[in-house]
């Protein structure tokens, strides 16, 4: 056996070892979910909401008999999981290997799926096939459907074929029928963007870039605002000049560019700090599920005390 | 901190032995060499602990650091604060768990702050998920600490729909023609919080959490650019922030940009609504920013040492 080998089995073996130790010998232990079952007041209908390791441990102390708080089998089997496929995901960062391949390929196909569900019941039967028959789709799947939603719209009849037109590209023949529908979406789509992007972007930050350089506040002069629009106006029209190339990049032109370029490196900095606060939050809350609901290590938000 | 130390004698251990082959490399090639070749994977390992060990030592003393709000954080909690009782509030939670570790806190702080004011809240998602984060908000805030708050009266979760842009398109004009039912499947109609509300522009409010796309941006190149008595407040992820600044004021009245606005942000609002010993879950943003340091002096002395070593080599000739 390698060393490397070695070195990583006695390291799983040991931490297999501390896990079952954790969770089977100490108290509180580790790794448990707990949930509260909560009848209505009629009796017909039962809820299962969460319920804490506090809370569980508070209705034991009151009522030891008790099976209203109670520990969920199937709640603690996901949270294992999740821990597993943290895990998992993590070992990537030493090298590529089999559970990583496993959790990777496990979170694309159960993303797939659920786009797929909720699409279809979110969207195609309350938008399209309500509107099209909605006393079916009312005795069906939604019985809360009433009112003038309810009303029958048989315009949704253009979507509904414009949308079989398109699944059409999945059949042997005749696939050219699903480049009609994809032409209206593609075009619907530029236009609804070039006119957004005109609106809210380029004409709006032109309009926003027109600042007094002289600020006037209640009369007085306000030298740290007009500082700000100085630095605006000016980073505006310098990071402009960095991409004008009509003319040569030399003397008045050539040093405006240079502070353009200067502007744009900070505004890159900043974004890549943003990005790695960004990442490290991602990070601490993977780190703070594995400490806090898996390992039972800490308690920041009190679950599991008792007072 | 020593008393932590001596605790925790264990976590020392783990800590000192993980990092005990690179300090062999240190001594056996010297710190030079060393840092010229090193393993990548020894920098995974120091930003592991540079981000577990705060977390630990928070979450075990509950201590976390002081925050100043800055004029961004404060100008979105003014125009929250500015709304009265009864007002009616679009929630918009575009985000779904890859970045809830950066959003969840603001979520949470919103609804609070919301919740707290007696704002009519009205909850949608653009993203498949949305509709089960807005749930966790309101089980943990809403129900949790303001039950009498009533489901359908106060607030509503519509639920999400695809579309994108497509659905702030349609509902800022018409509601009803996108959201016949909420996320329960009930009736609009049979809410009573939802008669008289044909559209978003009757909202004195919205505030957007915002994880990709669609987002902070599509709400205002389609409700507040083209509806400007329409306000939009939003919280997004460190990534979409520098993207967002130049809307900032006309077009986006405040922005908590990544886990540092949610701090200062919820900090702001425990300040004002969470009373002397706040529940913890209200300061789960505060909790973070202690990894963020630790993890951020890291990079930094990282970013140091590797220009320090060019510098070196540039002023030797090595790169010529």
């Amino acid at each position: 056996m390698k060393r490397q080998t070695l070195v990583w089995t006695l390291v799983m073996l040991l931490g297999g070892g501390a896990l079952i130790w954790r969770s089977a010998f100490t108290s509180p232990g580790m790794g448990r979910e707990y949930l509260r079952v909560v009848t209505s007041a009629d009796g017909r209908s039962t809820q299962y909401e969460s319920a804490t390791y506090g809370d569980f441990r508070r209705a034991v102390t009151a009522d030891p008999t008790q099976t209203a708080v109670r520990l969920s089998l199937s709640r603690t089997v996901g949270l294992w999981l999740a821990a597993f496929f943290t895990l998992a995901i993590f070992s990537f960062l030493y090298r590529d290997n089999p559970l990583y391949k496993v959790a990777e390929a496990m979170l694309i196909g159960v993303s797939a799926a659920y786009w797929m569900v909720v699409g279809f019941w979110e969207v195609i039967v309350p938008n399209l096939l309500g509107k099209l028959a909605p006393l079916m789709i009312k005795a069906w799947a939604m019985p809360g459907l009433s009112g003038p939603e309810a009303a029958r719209d048989l315009t949704y009849a253009v979507p509904f074929v414009l949308g079989i037109m398109l699944l059409w590209g999945l059949m042997p023949r005749g696939a050219w029928i699903s480049r009609w529908p994809l032409a209206f979406i593609i075009g619907t789509t530029a236009g609804l963007r070039l006119i957004a992007f005109l609106h809210g972007d380029f004409l709006a930050q032109i309009r926003n870039t027109i600042l007094p350089l002289a600020v006037l506040n209640q009369g007085a002069f306000d030298p740290w605002q007009s500082l700000r629009n100085v630095i605006i106006v000016g980073g505006v029209l310098c990071c402009l000049t960095y991409f004008f190339f009509s003319f040569e990049h030399k003397g008045i032109v050539g040093k405006a560019a240079r502070v353009g370029i200067w502007i744009l490196m900070i505004t890159f900095g900043a974004s890549f700090g943003y990005t790695v606060m960004g990442r490290i939050a991602l990070l601490a809350i993977r780190l703070e599920f594995l400490l806090d609901n898996w390992l039972w290590l800490i308690d920041p938000t009190r679950q599991r005390m008792l007072g | 901190m020593t008393s932590f130390l001596i605790d925790q004698w264990w976590l020392v251990v783990v800590v000192v032995g993980s990092v005990v082959p690179l300090a062999r490399e240190f001594a056996a090639h010297g710190i030079e060499e060393t840092l010229r070749s090193l393993d990548r994977r020894w920098i995974f390992v120091l930003m592991f602990w540079a981000v577990l060990l705060p977390i630990y030592y928070i979450g075990v003393t509950g201590q976390t650091f002081p925050e100043v709000p800055s004029l961004l954080a404060r100008a979105t909690f003014d125009e929250i604060e500015r709304l009265r009782e009864g007002d009616a509030v679009l929630m918009a939670f575009d985000y779904d768990p890859p970045t809830e570790g950066e959003l969840g806190p603001m979520a949470t702080a919103f609804t609070k702050h919301a919740a707290a004011k007696k704002l009519k809240m009205y909850f949608m998602a653009l993203v498949p998920v949305g509709p089960q984060m807005i749930d966790n908000t309101i089980d943990k805030v809403i129900k949790a600490d303001y039950p009498t708050l009533v489901y359908g009266q106060d607030y509503v979760n519509l639920g999400y729909k695809s579309g994108n842009e497509g659905v702030i398109k349609v509902v800022v004009t018409n509601l009803r023609e996108l959201y016949t039912t909420d996320a329960r499947g009930t009736a609009l109609r049979d809410l009573p919080m939802m008669r008289g509300i044909d559209n978003i522009q009757q909202m004195k409010l919205i505030i957007n959490v915002s994880g990709a796309y669609p987002g902070t941006k599509e709400w205002v190149q389609y409700a507040t650019t083209p509806f400007p008595a329409l306000h939009l407040v939003a919280g997004c992820t460190g990534v979409q922030a520098p993207l967002l600044y130049p809307y900032i004021p006309s077009q986006l009245s405040g922005l908590l940009g990544a886990i540092k606005g949610a701090a200062e942000y919820e900090k702001l609002v425990v300040d004002k609504y969470a009373g002397p010993n706040p529940d913890p879950k209200y300061l789960e943003g505060l909790r973070r920013m202690g990894p963020q340091l630790v993890a951020h002096l890291l990079i930094i002395a990282l970013i140091v040492v590797a220009n320090v070593l060019q510098l070196r080599d540039r002023r030797r000739g090595a790169l010529r």
